[in-house]
């Protein structure tokens, strides 16, 4: 298991008081919690993944991630059993859109 | 038939939160120790894999059909469901505490193949907890309803679990038995039985095998709507008897008497000729609501 924290500047998202859950740590796929954070304008990133060395790969992902989405103010953890970047991707829009209390 | 099919949503497929969503009313759903106030497994952090946030069970109150519930959901794609330490801790406490509020009854979505292997003797102390506490909360007169369709099914020491229930509602492509297919393969052999003949598998302990023996309440479609209407009508019609020690006698001679009967029987086939069922083969293409007409026939 390798752990890797992160944190990237990205715009406020709308506050919310409810924490969002999507996914499963199941093969090929990955759970993510967001919470509310406590700096308005960064996203702070920390998981866990059953992959080890794919540091670089996360970073880029997640870097893309918050430039074309407003996640700052936010908390994510993430449990990763092996998830490819696409769907890394799909379930970082679900949880966000949870969010910001969005149905799915 | 058609509209029925477009609108049903496979409780095989959906994840235990989806389950519960559409298996409580909407909007009753309170979890307890929701993710990010539990704690994961630090078994599975020592051996250096990444845990659930809930640790594979979603635990909490909620009304169906206006009636007040606890549930337990396991998760069956998180480690097969299998229940480790804080996995069993919560289901334990969520027993204990219908025990003091007397709901109106205890939900145990199953979908496990038993002990979290990797957390040991810590899993094996959980399950006998459980069994004690699903034991407790029936002596209360709390019934406990195990709904049973998932991906993993119903084995090992969950299996036992669930046939402590009150009783146990089961879709055709749930499973339930003690050892899964693979364990006996490995112990006893491919020629004591093939894991990977499928549809064998599912002749020996899948749902309608089940439901044929009388192990299950209740055969439902696979269908998370199907699954509620089934549990609320259940619970409407269902009291929980005071345990005697006269039924228990009574029940262990069932079992003697089932043993000697098809206790030498290999396959499900052969017990449904012996059942009574005047066409056997047919039995797997049958859908639920022909196969419970063909059960209410059946001799007893």
């Amino acid at each position: 298991m390798e752990t890797l924290d992160f944190q990237f500047a990205s715009a406020p998202v709308s506050r919310s008081a409810h924490t969002a859950l999507c996914g499963v740590v199941g093969s090929g796929n990955l759970e993510i919690l967001v919470q509310a954070g406590d700096q308005p304008a960064t996203c702070q990133v920390s998981i866990k993944t059953s992959a080890r060395g794919f540091g670089a790969t996360w970073q880029a992902v997640l870097a893309t991630f918050t430039t074309s989405h407003p996640a700052g103010g936010t908390r994510i953890a993430i449990n990763d059993m092996g998830a490819t970047p696409a769907v890394v991707s799909l379930r970082l829009a679900q949880a966000l859109a949870e969010y910001r209390g969005g149905e799915q | 038939m058609s509209q029925a099919l477009v609108a049903r949503k496979s409780w095989f497929e959906a994840t235990a939160r989806a389950r519960l969503g559409g298996l409580l009313d909407a909007g009753s759903l309170q979890e307890i120790l929701p993710p990010g106030e539990a704690q994961p497994s630090p078994h599975l952090a020592a051996l250096d894999l990444p845990g659930a946030f809930d640790d594979g069970v979603v635990i909490g109150r909620a009304t169906l059909a206006g009636r007040p519930v606890l549930f337990a959901a396991q998760e069956g794609q998180f480690m097969g469901g299998a229940v480790g330490e804080i996995h069993g801790a919560k289901i334990v406490g969520l027993l204990r505490r219908a025990v003091q509020e007397k709901p109106a009854a205890v939900l145990f979505l199953i979908d496990s193949g038993g002990v979290r292997l990797h957390e040991a003797n810590a899993g094996l102390i959980a399950i006998s907890e459980i069994m004690r506490a699903v034991l407790d909360a029936r002596a209360a007169g709390v019934p406990v309803l195990a709904l049973v369709g998932g991906s993993c099914g119903a084995f090992g020491g969950m299996g036992i679990v669930a046939k402590l229930c009150s009783a146990i509602l089961i879709s055709e492509e749930g499973r339930l038995a003690l050892s899964g297919p693979e364990v006996i393969e490995t112990v006893a052999g491919v020629e004591e039985f093939d894991s990977k003949d499928r549809a064998l598998v599912w002749r020996v302990t899948g749902g309608k095998h089940r439901y044929l023996m009388g192990d299950c309440a209740g055969l439902v479609d696979d269908d998370i709507a199907a699954f509620r209407l089934a549990a609320s009508e259940f619970l409407a019609g269902w009291q929980e008897a005071e345990p005697s020690l006269g039924e228990l006698r009574a029940s262990q001679r069932r079992l003697e008497d089932r043993l000697a009967a098809y206790g030498a029987l290999r396959d499900g086939l052969q017990v449904w000729a012996a059942l009574g069922v005047a066409q056997p083969e047919s039995v797997p293409m049958l859908d639920r609501d022909s196969l419970v007409a063909l059960k209410e026939g059946l001799p007893t």
